[in-house]
This record gives C-alpha cells, structure tokens and sequence, in this order.
C-alpha cells in the first residue's frame, strides 16, 4: 500500500498541521518508507489474540469527586498566549 | 582528594554526610565545570544562582538524614519544574514555565536534592541521537561530532563529562539505555508503573517511564530508590512493595538464572557487538549465574509494533499544543488557521511525522489494521517474555546494535534511526526494567553497552547483577576534556 500526496493532506488536516506542497512530498516518501517497515506485522495471525492495551495490570482508581487544588486560575492563566481577565483568547470563531 | 566532579554520587554523599566537603562546594565544582564545557551544549537552561543558593541554605541547616544532602542534580528538560522553564527540547515549549512540580523530581528535592539546570533532550523525547531538539546537537563528550544517543542526549553528555554527578532520563523505547550505552554511562528503565509519570511531558503514555542514568550501579541504585514511588497523581503507577535498593545491593548473584535469547543475533549485526555479547555472557559465568539459552520468538515485530503505537499515543497526547493555554502562538486568520500555523511553525520534522503517522493509524478505516493489529502482536511480545521468565530470571542482550555514530549521519533516513532502538524496544512494549552497563568499546575506542532486563517490579535483580557484572568488566571511561579551551 502507498500513502499518496491527497492522503497526506488529508491526514495533515486532521492533525492541524499546516503543510507545503514540498514537504507534503517528502513526508509522503518518509511515511511509504515506515509503513514499508510496519507492514511486517501483517505476517502474524493475530484473530484468536486479545490486544495489549495497557501493561499495568490494575484497574483503574476511583477517587472521591472533590476539588484538591487551591485556587489556580492565575497559574493557569500565566503560560497562555493571549488573555483577557480570567479568559483566553482565541481568534474569533462566530461572525 | 580527587576532582569533587569525577567522585560517585556515593562518595559525594559519603564525603558531604562526614563534613569533608560542603554542598556549596560540590554545587560550584559543577557549575564552573558545566560552564567550561557550553561546546556540549548539555543544557538548554542552566539554574546555576538558584542551585549556589539553596546549597549554602544547605549547608546552614544541614540534614545529613536525606538520602541526597545537598547534592546538585541536573534533570532532563522533559520533566516539569516548578518556576524553571520547561521546553521538552521543543519550540511550541520554548516560553513554558510549569507551575508546578513532576513527582519525580520532587521526591528528589524531598531528599535533598538540588536543581542544577534542565539537560538538552531531543524534541518530546522522540530521536535517538538528540538531533531533532530545537535546541541544537548536543556533543557526545567521547569524541568530536559524536552523537551522544537519545533521546535522553543531554543527560548522558552532561553525566559522561561529570556536568552532574547523576542524572535522570525518560525511557520510551530505550531514551535512557542508549544513550547511556553510547556514552559509557549506565541507564536504568525501571518496570513501567514504578516511577509517576505525574508532570514529565508525554510522549507514549503506555510506555514512558523515567529512570536513573549514573556513573556506576550503585548509583542508580540510590536514585531509584528515591525516585520510585507510588503516586495518586498518575492513573497507571502500581502500588508495591518497592525494595531498599541501595542497601540490598548485591554482588551475589550464585545461582541467578541469566537467558540469552536467540532472536537478538540480528541480521547485520556487527561483529564487534556479537563478541561484546559472547564476553558479557563469560562475565555472568564468572559471577556464578547460570547461563540459558532462550527463544523470544515475537522479537522481530517489536519494532513495526513500537511504530505503530508510539506515534498513535504521541499523536493524541500531542493534541493539546494548540496555541491556546500556553506556548508558542502563532498568528491566524481563523482559530482553525490559528492551530495548524502554531502547530506547523511549533513542531520540528521528526515530532511531525510521528504525529503523522499516530494520525493515520488512529484514523476511521485504518485502527483495526494498524493500531488493534499493533496492540494484538504487543500481547504475544509480552508473552515471550512471561514464557521466558518460567525459565530464567534474568535476559542478557547487547543495548543497542552499534556504538555511537556520527552527527548527520542517520538523520535523513528514519527508519535506519529507528533501528538503533532494536534491543530496547520489546522491553517498554512488555513493561519490563531494564538496565545498560558499560561493557566494553569498538575499534574506535566508543563504548558499547550490555542490558540486563528482569521480570517486571525485580529491579533489585537487575541492579545486583549488573552489580556483580560491573565488578568484573571493570570499564574505565577514556574522556580527554577535548571540548574544554
């Protein structure tokens, strides 16, 4: 199977990556050559095996629905780009 | 007394617990060292007036109780530091400063440890060699224009030229043991669930896990034992009984059950890496393990595996850099606009094409065929090793499949650089812990790594035997300061 140019756009949308036209080629060349390399597992049967989907044999922890952190909105708010009193900003998405 | 910068971190808590030398002291050897070595490129931000501070704050009231009293750590830049910028060798994090704390590192500062400064790492830890961190190369202080492995690069470059006196890493596919295979150093991954993942940058949730990279044994030893802990925090840490590491410490190892698998003699392989491989298995004989040969008959898919599910959980992990809460932002006609320039200007190639490539696996038409399929042929890696332990309790392995190479060399083809993690790879896929020794070097003089892997929550198993492996190699790093004026 080969990964074409249209498929590779498309993936780069779902991904939100903005892509050239140029680089969109050579990622199309770099991902035929790693499926190349994946397509091996297709050697294996694998019907009658459960999948793997985490290797920490536990089960996950409940924990009481109670707030812990003290009041962090500010910390929150420090790292972000663009703010405006107790909110982010984002461009507008509502004409 | 020799250079405080080449003693253990054993004989640095050892000389400062008897008052021989004070924190202060050991804080300003590394720090004028580190700045006499920026040719490495070790760190990406240095927290050198900080560290002078809170040593002499040491010092004043010291507590000689801590398992590290006042001992200066420099951490890879993939953990969060409360207040210290934390970039995970990537742009879109260039200007991140967390505010707060990887459980890791505090239960480091709880048993006084300081901060040194954040270690250079490739981007999101996701390289072999540390040539995909925004940051630039990082130099492998065994010779000029050497890779010093990854993705944990800068930690091994800083620990081999004794920057630190031990360090931390994360190890996804082998971004501890490799690089401490190339650098001489030793790399510990401990069983996955041991160490929080709580504040370290993700990359593979189902896979990461932090670890202790030290000069010798012992060392990681002490490390681990400080930085394994239980943690509420993350969802997939285990609670167990977690041993005294240090002090259980063994050279005894009479008796102990050591595999050798098979399926490790890879096509290609050197020649070099397969007597590194025969002496090592001599060295176990001599230190009274029981030599078996095994069969992990999956090893082959370990790789195509590890590519598939490590992309799909960075993908999605990734998901949440969107120019919005925090980092890089790059300007946008729409907010769609908005999130794929940030993300496009954000992430570097490598970072790209795995989100790429977790992106198509994960997309509708394509997850039974790729990421179930993956997570089916991950079962059956696993169960070679739960087969294998029925019979041994211990696997001995080369760390990787060659000694460092030189900068540029691989970074075009990316499936040749994915082949350096060969050996690491099954053991994140099964969970297990693994340990990278120093065991020899090639006709370069580079050095080159033995890995003993264990059965998941055994750590105290792998150490011991590396331990009593170390005693017998001997290994003496051959580091000329050549990057020094």
């Amino acid at each position: 199977m080969t990964i074409d140019l249209k498929t590779v756009k498309h993936i780069s949308k779902l991904a939100r990556i903005s892509l050239e036209e140029k680089k969109a080629e050579k990622l199309a060349n770099d991902m035929n050559s790693i499926f190349e390399f994946i397509e091996k597992l297709n050697e294996l049967k694998t019907e009658n095996v459960e999948p793997l989907t985490s290797i920490a044999e536990t089960t996950l922890r409940f924990r009481e629905d109670k707030i812990t952190s003290d009041n962090i909105r500010e910390k929150i708010l420090k790292n972000s780009p663009e703010k405006n009193d107790d909110f982010f900003v984002v461009p507008k998405v509502v004409e | 007394m020799t250079e405080i910068t080449s003693l253990s971190l054993f004989e640095l808590i050892k000389n400062i617990k008897e008052k021989n030398i004070s924190s202060n002291e050991v804080a300003k050897s590394f720090i004028d060292r580190s700045e006499k070595s920026k040719k490495l490129n070790a760190y990406v931000t240095e927290n050198f007036e900080n560290c002078l501070k809170l040593s002499k704050e040491f010092d004043n009231k010291p507590n000689f109780d801590l398992k590290l009293p006042g001992i200066p750590i420099a951490v890879k830049d993939l953990f969060c530091t409360n207040e210290v910028r934390t970039t995970a060798g990537s742009n879109i994090l260039n200007n991140f400063v967390p505010s707060y704390e990887s459980t890791v590192t505090q239960n480091i500062w709880n048993e006084g440890g300081i901060l040194l400064g954040k270690l250079n790492c490739d981007e999101f830890a996701m390289g072999s060699s540390n040539e995909t961190s925004f940051f630039g190369n990082v130099q492998n202080p065994i010779a000029k224009d050497l890779v010093p492995g990854g993705s944990s690069g800068g930690s091994s470059s800083a620990l081999a030229a004794n920057l630190t006196p031990i360090t931390i890493g994360t190890d996804t596919g082998g971004s501890i043991r490799q690089p401490a295979s190339f650098t001489g150093t030793v790399g510990l991954k401990p069983t996955y669930g041991s160490c929080s993942r709580y504040g370290i940058v993700a990359f593979a949730s189902s896979l990461d896990q932090a670890g202790p990279m030290s000069k010798d044994v012992k060392d990681s030893s002490i490390l681990l034992e400080v930085i394994s802990s239980f943690d509420k925090k993350d969802s997939t840490s285990i609670d167990f009984q977690r041993n005294n590491y240090s002090s259980e410490l063994t050279r005894n190892i009479k008796g102990i059950k050591i595999g050798i698998p098979k399926e490790y003699r890879v096509d290609g392989m050197p020649g070099e890496i397969e007597s590194l491989w025969k002496k090592g298995i001599e060295y176990a004989k001599d230190c009274g393990a029981e030599i078996i040969d095994i069969s992990l008959p999956h090893t082959s898919y370990a790789l195509p595996t590890y590519y598939i599910v490590a992309p799909a959980e960075a993908s999605s992990n990734l998901a949440r850099y969107d120019g919005v809460k925090y980092g890089l932002r790059s300007s946008g006609k729409s907010l769609i606009d908005m999130y794929e320039k940030t993300r496009s200007e954000g992430f570097g190639e490598e970072v790209k094409r795995r989100i790429m490539i977790g992106t198509y696996v994960l997309s509708s038409g394509y997850y039974d065929a790729y990421y179930l399929k993956a997570q089916k042929v991950r079962q059956l890696i696993k169960q070679d090793f739960d087969q294998a332990y029925n019979k041994v309790d211990a696997i001995l392995t080369p760390s990787t499949p060659s000694s460092a190479f030189k900068i540029g060399e691989k970074s075009n083809d990316p499936v040749s650089m994915y082949l350096n993690d060969i050996f690491t790879v099954p053991v994140n896929l099964a969970g297990l812990p693994g340990i990278s020794i120093p065991a020899g070097v090639d006709k370069n003089n580079y050095p080159l790594g033995l890995q003993i892997i264990g059965k998941p929550f055994d750590e105290q198993t792998v150490l011991n035997i590396a331990y009593s492996m170390e005693e017998k190699i001997n290994y003496k790093t051959n580091i000329t300061d050549w990057w020094m004026e």
